[in-house]
């Protein structure tokens, strides 16, 4: 048999059929929705006359739109309001399965599908969010769509979609202390830029992805659509089992070994031939920071911004117009740089792991207070766990307040947002111009340096606080 | 939702010669609470077109009388970002039915055919004349051919690629959940 990637098991498994000349008919094995992208699908179902074909297949849970603080009251907002109160309706007459808000299992849709098992090794997922590339963590292939192409899959439970070409990133050797998956991910999209995937499907290969734990994967397959990707994914093995073994949905008894057995073979096997591939050195990473509007403009938390000559003159205009936007200048240093807020959360890093580094940092240490902190477990799990660890109370002695789950300053579009002109080093994954509130500027960083910045108040290389 | 039918189209054009324009810009989150697809062209671009008490930024292109049409032209790496096909509607639904550009990114570009709304990749060099012809004469104009897959400007034509399939939906008016519900029974086969 000819060799085959990773990719191709997963994404060939799933055709239904192929168009000649077009794309093909892919089946989805697990369909996630919130409220922001599903209820015009919903409607166009409706308008056609039909049931959802396979509710069993999908999950729903508000994320996007709600707020952060007092869950338990009504949503102020109407049009916030409207949309979750529409998302329950629909999932009401169609039996969907919601984690609504106020559910003891409600976050952010990639947060909450992890880790209660519906994530698993070889499915085919997809969700109305770009960052659905994150459960390629399982060697899942998972990607983001459109509203259309969420009522074809709730008309159908297939999409129409074209094969993407495949792409491999290996990275081996050893993170330095005090880098981490996000510092590797920001590497990565920093040397490829914002369009230098889009087309591919990207396997996560080597020693230094091996290595790291669920949290640190799905953090590096969440930004692959900051590069473009249609998706990343990473070979399933031990750490992955291990994550997934006992979760709600995950198969039990003997179906688990079975199952597991399965999910061992997937694997890119030697010889097979990639469309393009990447090779690059963990020793190389040191903790990154973006320093303008898109994720691919980030660089080594010692570097600095790079001078006109060291950009290509073709995109220097579009370049400089950025830099005004930061308030920033050609060749300036970034350590130093003033800081007014900090958000840690996301659907990139608002897990435990994550909530376990900003305390390792702070703790013992007070929260600087020029600095406005949000910090948003990414699901009620996550906050439940952060509590019973412990963290919670670090946090707290540090200064620090925990915000109730959801997307929160990711996106804006609850009342969390950076007011115009301020400096936020976010744990997010964009820092497009006012993603976090019009008028915001965005410095992508992680977990670690967030931390850093919180309790120093202006940009600050993590390693020096440990 | 139907689309519109797609054929030939000669237009003037808006030119918007930056790069990587993601889809926070197209459309900013908060315009996307809305439960229906209309009206969401009002805020296309919103944070580029008006100042944040509201008024009109005059140096922002689409408020620039000057520039008007059914293409719009804009810098590499176009619609990056968010999978919100908010941002095809609110182009769609502003009065554009081609998008061109050196290279889209891959969701936009889905959405974008998905509701009738023709992204047209040209080369870069084609890319700059196209905007320095409309710099010389806003009333420059385009003409967009889906069948022969061409766009040409001042009888300077260059070829595009579009995947058959789509070709043919945009031609005709055809949805993808059209074609999907006619397998209905290969899907359910395929289940077992
Ligand atoms: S946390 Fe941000 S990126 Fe993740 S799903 Fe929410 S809005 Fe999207």
């Amino acid at each position: 048999m000819e060799p085959k990637t990773l990719f191709d098991k997963v994404w060939d498994a799933h055709v239904v059929e192929k168009i000649e000349g077009g794309p093909s008919v892919l089946y989805i094995d697990k369909h996630l929705i919130h409220e922001v992208t599903s209820p015009q699908a919903f409607a166009g179902l409706e308008s056609r006359g039909l049931k959802v074909f396979r509710p069993e297949k999908t999950v729903a849970t508000p994320d996007h739109n709600i707020p952060t603080v007092n869950q338990h009251l009504k949503i102020e907002d109407e049009l916030s309001r409207n949309q979750i109160e529409t998302l329950t309706a629909n999932c009401k007459k169609n039996d969907i399965t919601l984690y609504g808000l106020n559910h003891p299992k409600n976050g952010i849709v990639h947060v909450v599908g992890p880790e209660l098992g519906h994530t698993q090794p070889g499915m085919t997922m997809v969700c109305g969010d770009s960052h659905t590339s994150t459960h390629g963590a399982f060697g899942a292939v998972a990607f983001g769509i459109g509203t259309s192409e969420v009522e074809m899959v709730l008309a159908t439970q297939c999409i129409l979609q074209p094969k993407p070409k495949r792409m491999r990133i290996t990275i081996d050797g050893e993170l330095q202390k005090g880098v981490t998956a996000k510092d590797l991910t920001l590497y990565v999209i920093a040397q490829l830029g914002t369009g230098g995937a889009t087309g591919y499907f990207v396997e996560y290969a080597g020693s230094a992805v091996r290595n790291l734990t669920m949290e640190g994967r799905m953090t590096v397959c969440n930004m692959s659509i900051e590069m473009g990707a249609r998706g990343g994914m990473i070979a399933p093995d031990e750490t992955t089992f291990e994550y997934v073994k006992g979760r709600e949905f995950a198969p039990k008894g003997e179906d688990w070994d079975k199952a597991v057995a399965k999910w061992k073979e997937l694997k890119t096997d030697d010889g097979a031939v990639f469309d393009k591939e990447y090779t690059y050195k963990a020793e190389d990473i040191e903790p990154m920071l973006t320093y303008g509007t898109n994720p691919g403009m980030g660089t080594g938390i010692s570097g600095n911004i790079p001078r006109a000559e060291e950009v290509e003159a073709s995109e220097l205009p579009t370049f400089k117009k950025s830099l005004e936007y930061m308030g920033f200048g050609l060749g300036d240093k970034l350590l130093g740089k003033k800081v007014d807020y900090v958000f840690v959360g996301s659907c990139t890093n608002g897990r435990i792991e994550d909530l376990r580094m900003l305390a390792s940092l702070v703790k013992g240490k007070k929260k600087a207070d020029s600095v406005t902190a949000w910090i948003v477990p990414g699901s009620k799990q996550v906050e439940k766990q952060a509590q019973e660890e412990g963290l919670v109370e670090v946090l707290e002695e540090a200064g620090f307040e925990l915000r109730q789950p959801g997307c929160s300053a990711c996106l804006a579009m609850n009342d969390d947002k950076i007011p115009a002109g301020k400096y936020s080093v976010s744990t997010s994954n964009r820092n497009f111009e006012g993603r976090q509130g019009p008028g915001s500027r965005t410095l992508l960083a992680s977990p670690l340096t967030a931390a850093a910045a919180a309790v120093t108040g202006v940009i600050t290389d993590p390693r020096e606080l440990f | 939702m139907p689309i519109d039918k797609f054929t030939v189209l000669e237009s003037s054009y808006v030119p918007l010669p930056i790069e990587n324009v993601d889809t926070d810009q197209i459309i900013p989150a908060r315009f996307l609470k809305a439960t229906s697809r209309e009206g969401f062209g009002e805020n296309l671009f919103r944070d580029w077109r008006f100042a944040a008490d509201g008024s009109e930024n005059k140096d922002f292109v689409l408020n620039n009388p000057k520039y008007s049409g059914q293409i719009l032209v804009a810098g590499k790496n176009f619609g990056s970002g968010s999978s919100r096909e908010h941002a095809a509607w609110a182009v769609h639904d502003y009065g554009f039915k081609v998008v061109v550009s050196s290279f889209f990114a891959d969701i936009f570009r889905n959405n974008a055919l998905n509701n009738g709304v023709l992204p047209v990749v040209v080369s870069p060099e084609f890319l700059s004349k196209v905007f320095a012809a409309v710099e010389a004469d806003n009333s420059q104009k385009l003409v967009v051919d889906l069948e022969e897959q061409s766009i040409s400007l001042n009888g300077e034509k260059e070829e595009f690629e579009i995947n058959p399939y789509k070709k043919n939906c945009l031609l005709n008016g055809f949805d993808d959940i059209d074609y999907l519900l006619d397998k209905k029974e290969n899907i359910e086969e395929f289940e077992k």
